[in-house]
This record gives C-alpha cells, sequence and structure tokens, in this order.
C-alpha cells in the first residue's frame, strides 16, 4: 500500500503574539512546527504501515527551503520518503494554488491508495487544501476523520465526525481522508529515526518538476488576499477539570493554593 | 559544535520530558521507582541505546546527543537518568571491554529494555578509594568456575537488577589494584541477594541497595576482559560517566531556575510579583549565567569525547562544576520558594533533595578535585 501525507509547516501560533498597532502577526522568533492535525494524519499513516508490511508513507509538503525541517522530522517518526514542493514561482500561493500545487505532485506520483491531510492548519486555519485536492484530483473524500475502522484492498471503513455525533463511511480507494485531533495520538520521533532522518535526501521539487501550468500556481493564480487578518482579544483561559466531584474539588482546591487564594 | 540531529534531539528529549516524565515524577517519588511500562516507552523511543552501536539494538549516537537527553530529563525529573544507564555506567562496561557474546547477551537487552543491568563497584570499606574491594571472586579448579563473596554497597538499580558487573579480586597476591578483575554476575544465581532498598533523602524513583554474594558460581566465560584488568575497566569507563553526571546536574539547575522563573512571576507580595524585586530577580540572573557557564563546560568535555581526544581533566571539571552548582542553584531557587519550597507539594523540594546526590556519586567533588590538581602537578 502505498500512503501520501500532506503536511504544512506553521507558527507555533501558542507563541506568537500580535503587533497591536499593525495587527499583523510578530513571527520573529517564533519556532515554526508540524502543524497539530497533520501530525495526527501521519500518525494515522504510520499505524497502518505498522499493521500492514510494506506500506510505503510518503510525506509531501509545499513550503520555502525551510519547510524541510518538518519533512525531516516526519521521517524522524517512521515515513519513508519526503517531498519539498519548493520555488519561487510557488510563493504567495493561496488555497486554491496551494491545492493546484499539490495535486500536480501527487499526478506525478501517480501510484497511491490514500492521501492524508490535517483537517487544518493553525495559521490560515481555512480547512479548503485538503478537500480541494481531492477535488483537482477527482477522487472520493472524507472530512473529519476521528477513527480508521477498516483497511481492506480497495476500500476503508471510517468514523466521521460530526458536531453532534459521527458517521461511518465506507470508501473505495484511492481517496483522501482529513484528521482531526481525536483520530489518534501522535507517536514522538525516536533516537533512531532521528539519526536516520538527519542522513536521508529529501526530494525537492520546482514547478518544472510536476504536471503543472505556470498559471495556476503562486500569487498569480491565487484570488484570494488576506486583507488583514487579526486576532481578538483573548479571553482568559479557562480551566477544565476532570473526574468524580470530590476528585474535581480537590484538584481545584490544589490550584487555588498553588496560587495561594487559599 | 551542535549538528541539526542534536537539534532534533532536545525536542524530542523535551517533549518526552514534560509529557511522560514531569506528570508521572512525584509519583515515582512516593512509589520508589518508575512503573515497567516507562522502561518499555523510554527503550521504544531509543533513549535505552543512543551511544550503543546498532548491533546491540542502539542507535550509535554520540556523547552530546546522551548530554543533551540526560539535560532535558533532568530538568523535569532528576531520578529519571537512571532510565539512561545502560549508555553510561550499566551498559559502557559490556561496550568497551566485553566480547560479542556478552555484549548481545547481556547489553543488547538492557538497550532493548528487557533487562536491567548495574554496576557493583562500591563496598563499605571501598568508596572513594575503590581500590580497597574486599570482595573476592577466586578461580576454583575443582568446580570449574569462580567462587564470588563479599558486599556491594549503594548500588543503583540494585534492588531490581537482572545482573550486574561486578568488580572483585581475583588475585589475593597481586599488588596494589593489578588483583581486580570485572565479572557479569546474574541475579538469579545461587548465592546471589539483593539488599533491602536504601531509605534515601532524594532519588527515590532511582532505586539504590546492597547486592550480597555468598559463593556465588561464576563461569569462566562471565570474566569481563581480561584477570586483573578490573580497575582499569571501572576506570576507563569513569570519563564518559562524568559527563553524564554533570548533565545531570546541569539538567537538575536548569530546571530548578525554571521552577523559580515561573514561581517568581506568580507570587504577589508587597502587592507585586516577587520577581519585580531586583533581590529575586538579581538571584535568577545569577543562576542562569553561572548555568550558561557550566553548560558549555559540560557540552566541551562531550565534544572532546566524541573526537576521542583525553577528556580525563575536562570530564572532572564538568562533573565537580555540575555537581555543586546544581546545589548552589537548587538552594537559591527553593529560597525563592519561600515556605511553600520546604513543602512537597512543590517540585523544587524533590529537585533539591536530588542534587544532594550529584557532588558525591561517581567520585566526590574532592576526589574530582583530586584528579584536576592532579593533571596541573604533574
Ligand atoms: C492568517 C491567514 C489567513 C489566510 N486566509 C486565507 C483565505 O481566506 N483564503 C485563502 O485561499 N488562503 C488564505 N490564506 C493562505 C493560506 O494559508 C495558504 O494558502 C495555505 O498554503 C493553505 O491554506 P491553509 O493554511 O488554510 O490550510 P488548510 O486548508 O487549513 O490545511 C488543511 C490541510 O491541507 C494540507 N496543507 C495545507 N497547506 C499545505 C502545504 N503548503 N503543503 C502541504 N500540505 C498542506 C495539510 O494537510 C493541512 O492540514 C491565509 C493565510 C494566513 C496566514
Ligand atoms: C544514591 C547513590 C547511588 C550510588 N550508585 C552507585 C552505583 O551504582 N555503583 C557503585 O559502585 N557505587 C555507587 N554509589 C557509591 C558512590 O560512588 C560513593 O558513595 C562515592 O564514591 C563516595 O564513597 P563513600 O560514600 O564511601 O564516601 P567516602 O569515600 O567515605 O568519602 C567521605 C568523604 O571523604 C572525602 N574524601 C575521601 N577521600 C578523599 C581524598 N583522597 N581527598 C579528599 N577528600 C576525600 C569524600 O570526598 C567525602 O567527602 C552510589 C552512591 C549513592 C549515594
Amino acid at each position: 500500500m502505498k500512503i501520501l501525507v500532506c503536511v504544512k509547516q506553521v507558527p507555533n501560533t501558542n507563541e506568537v503574539k500580535i503587533n497591536p498597532k499593525t495587527g499583523t502577526l510578530i513571527r520573529d522568533g517564533v519556532e515554526s512546527i508540524l502543524n497539530p492535525d497533520d501530525d495526527n494524519a501521519l500518525e494515522a499513516a504510520l499505524q497502518i504501515k505498522d499493521k500492514n508490511e510494506g506500506t510505503n508513507v510518503t510525506v509531501i509538503s509545499m513550503g520555502p527551503p525551510q519547510a524541510a525541517d518538518v519533512l525531516i522530522e516526519c521521517m524522524a517518526k517512521g515515513a519513508d520518503d519526503a517531498i519539498l514542493l519548493s520555488s519561487r514561482a510557488f510563493g504567495g500561493a493561496d488555497t486554491w494554488a496551494t491545492s493546484n500545487t499539490i495535486a500536480g505532485a501527487i499526478r506525478k506520483i501517480a501510484d497511491y491508495d490514500i492521501i492524508f491531510a490535517g483537517r487544518q492548519a493553525i495559521d490560515g486555519d481555512t480547512a479548503q487544501v485538503g478537500p480541494q485536492i481531492a477535488e483537482r484530483l477527482g477522487i472520493p473524500q472524507v472530512t473529519y476523520v476521528e477513527e480508521v475502522l477498516k483497511c481492506e484492498d480497495g476500500k476503508l471503513t471510517v468514523k466521521r465526525q460530526l458536531e453532534d455525533g459521527y458517521e461511518m463511511i465506507e470508501i473505495p480507494t484511492p481517496c483522501l481522508l482529513t484528521a482531526v485531533k481525536e483520530l489518534n495520538t501522535p507517536r514522538y520521533m525516536s533516537v533512531k529515526g532521528i539519526y536516520d532522518a538527519c542522513e536521508r535526501e529529501i526530494t525537492v521539487w520546482n514547478e518544472t518538476d510536476i504536471p503543472v501550468s505556470p498559471d495556476e500556481i503562486g500569487i498569480n493564480a491565487s484570488p484570494t488576499k488576506v486583507y488583514r487578518s487579526f486576532t481578538p482579544k483573548p479571553k482568559g483561559r479557562g480551566m477544565m477539570v476532570e473526574g468524580t466531584p470530590k476528585e474535581a474539588a480537590a484538584k481545584v482546591t490544589e490550584e487555588l493554593k498553588k496560587k495561594h487564594f487559599l | 559544535m551542535f549538528e541539526k540531529k542534536h537539534e532534533m534531539l532536545r525536542k524530542l528529549a523535551r517533549e518526552f520530558a514534560e509529557k511522560e516524565l514531569e506528570p508521572i515524577a512525584d509519583e515515582a517519588e512516593k512509589n520508589a521507582g518508575y512503573p515497567g511500562e516507562l522502561w518499555h516507552k523510554a527503550a521504544k523511543y531509543g533513549f535505552g541505546g543512543i551511544t550503543i552501536p546498532k548491533e546491540y539494538g542502539g542507535t550509535g549516537g554520540d556523547y552530546k546527543s546522551l548530554a543533551i537527553v540526560v539535560e532535558e530529563f533532568c530538568k523535569k525529573d532528576a531520578a529519571a537518568s537512571s532510565l539512561l544507564m545502560s549508555n553510561s555506567l550499566s551498559g559502557a562496561p559490556y561496550l568497551y571491554y566485553g566480547n560479542e557474546e556478552q555484549k548481545q547477551k547481556y547489553l543488547k537487552p538492557m538497550v532493548l529494555g528487557e533487562k536491567i543491568g548495574a554496576f557493583a563497584l562500591t563496598e563499605p570499606g571501598a568508596g572513594s578509594d575503590s581500590g580497597a574491594t574486599q570482595t573476592t571472586c577466586l578461580w576454583d579448579e575443582a568446580q570449574g568456575c569462580y567462587i564470588l563473596n563479599g558486599r556491594k554497597c549503594f548500588i543503583t538499580m540494585g534492588p531490581i537488577c537482572d545482573y550486574a558487573v561486578v568488580f572483585a579480586k581475583s588475585n589475593l597476591e597481586a599488588k596494589g589494584t593489578r588483583g581486580i578483575s570485572a565479572f557479569i554476575v546474574e541475579a538469579d544465581w545461587e548465592g546471589f541477594s539483593h539488599g533491602k532498598p536504601e531509605e534515601k533523602m532524594g532519588m527515590h524513583a532511582s532505586v539504590t541497595s546492597d547486592l550480597v554474594f555468598n559463593n556465588v558460581k561464576v563461569p569462566k566465560e562471565n570474566l569481563l576482559g581480561e584477570e586483573g584488568e578490573g580497575f582499569k575497566i571501572a576506570m576507563g569507563i569513569l570519563d564518559a560517566g562524568r559527563v553524564t553526571v554533570a548533565s545531570q546536574g546541569l539538567g537538575i539547575a536548569a530546571g530548578c531556575l525554571d521552577l523559580a522563573v515561573a514561581y517568581s512571576k506568580e507570587r504577589v507580595q508587597f502587592g507585586k510579583p516577587i520577581c519585580k524585586l531586583q533581590d529575586v530577580a538579581f538571584k535568577l540572573a545569577d543562576m542562569a549565567t553561572e548555568i550558561q557557564a557550566t553548560r558549555l563546560l559540560v557540552y566541551d568535555a562531550a565534544d572532546k569525547l566524541d573526537k576521542h581526544q583525553r577528556v580525563t581533566m575536562q570530564a572532572a571539571m564538568a562533573k565537580y562544576k555540575a555537581g555543586e552548582l546544581c546545589n548552589s542553584v537548587a538552594y537559591k531557587a527553593l529560597q525563592i520558594h519561600g515556605g511553600y519550597g520546604y513543602m512537597q507539594d512543590y517540585a523544587i523540594e524533590r529537585m533539591t533533595r536530588a542534587a544532594r546526590l550529584v557532588s558525591i556519586y561517581e567520585g566526590t567533588s574532592e576526589i574530582q578535585k583530586l584528579v584536576i590538581s592532579g593533571h596541573l602537578l604533574k
């Protein structure tokens, strides 16, 4: 089986602060991370690989050269191959151009059974890229996958998260699934994985390597322009306390003690 | 000095420490030990064999990598470096002096988290003066094996080890330390007993006890290295061992600083967080500066180890400095916590008790000074 996972490098928004004057993100010195939902997508692929010998997991990312970092991280967790789509010509892409570029690369790869994407990226937050890739490739898709129930020859059975319930869906391969965080708990990198990944080559493709036309990629093919982006004033962070009423009360008192209110 | 892989390892170790070690550190301290699953998990991610070659289940990485992981683990839980012992004290004697069969049989299962090893040098009458060992392991021609008798004390993992490298006199005539040999002794052999776990001041999760040998039959193939090479083996792995313990001291100090910074921002007295008081802020500045200086000392020694340079003096300096530093930093960090720091609900209490060990084991600070001055004056 061959599985492709689309992963994006994003700024760690837990650390991003907004410049109150300009309303833009202060990205200086902010750590770049693997988009959290994509970590779940990769984990789902690796779990299938663990159970099905001979499975190949390839990770794909579009981004600047430093996006190779997240690809190395994915290999350190167990991905077999990595492809970076990187070129000035891809720059400034909105979701339309992004999905076109990624779909182009996937057409070139040609042979695949499952494509995993994250539900959404924590910086752009549109949740459009995954579904758009499926549309461009003309393959079926299930979004908000919270469990892969069965993985058989030629079809999958998955559980799809809804606001007030779930759907069980059988879907033929090749197909695209988008992962939510409830799907699994991502594994860590391993020591050996890190050493191996740092020795390996990452394939880099630019616009001449993939079957896309120049007017379908990058900023010129991006109808959406982000005019202004701002974050509403954050409310104080709440804390969820779980357990029996007695346990919960104990935890609350402990917290209040720590803060010296008690 | 650091490469991409080192950065990634730090990230991995930090994440593992935050998610797997920190949440259970207090419980492990109370229960005096880590749950079996944690040993397996640590091994699964490769922590048991960072510096051990692939043939024996490890990664074959460098000492900087080990130092990074030890530092990050100890920031959250000082005792967690015991999960990494197969890289140092427990594993190194096999790696550097064992034959292929011994490495496969004893080293690999430790790296894979299936077995727990120990390093048994110290005795009631032989501490800093480890050459004064009274334990004997003498060849018995009639039985065709060595016979081991004696007692080792303060042995890390003693209560739960599956086997240990034991240093004992195999030749009573030989002068000085030349009569000492190293033996691999399995815990389920007749005459081997684990002492009762010691009730220590700190580091409860890293268990310690005597090992007692009463006419234990040790087969010829369990001699490690050559006869009479025991002291050389013990000293030969010390440099790397000291860099590892130095990393532990560094991690404890850095962890204490983190706790002090966080607490000083939260605790309000006289109408403002105490970090706004210059005396508190300056304490933090002193701690951070000393920690960074020590970090450079530790990683410089690790880097020299990786380049196969002689590091005896640098390793002693790093161990000495880090062992003392973690104590002085823990003291200041606890002071910043006021009365709360004296309560077991606060991690700084556990870290302070743990720090006290670092300047004692694997050579006391005084012994390190002996090594350093010996190099200066030779
Ligand atoms: C604040 C902000 C607002 C934006 N708003 C818009 C907007 O309204 N409309 C618009 O068209 N663009 C917008 N963009 C641009 C958008 O971020 C980029 O087009 C981006 O490449 C893809 O969109 P996304 O981040 O929303 O991804 P999502 O669609 O949320 O990502 C879903 C999944 O698709 C995959 N994926 C996404 N990007 C990549 C990639 N580069 N490489 C590999 N896999 C990937 C991942 O699996 C990911 O989990 C915005 C960007 C920012 C920073
Ligand atoms: C928790 C713990 C775990 C341990 N784990 C192990 C283990 O796994 N394996 C193992 O073999 N050992 C282990 N040890 C033993 C440890 O290495 C010894 O305790 C240490 O080497 C000191 O020996 P000692 O306790 O006999 O002290 P002593 O040697 O009696 O020292 C007492 C004091 O005298 C000073 N002193 C001694 N000689 C000199 C000198 N020449 N010059 C100046 N001052 C000197 C010392 O610095 C110290 O302050 C462990 C100890 C502890 C506490």
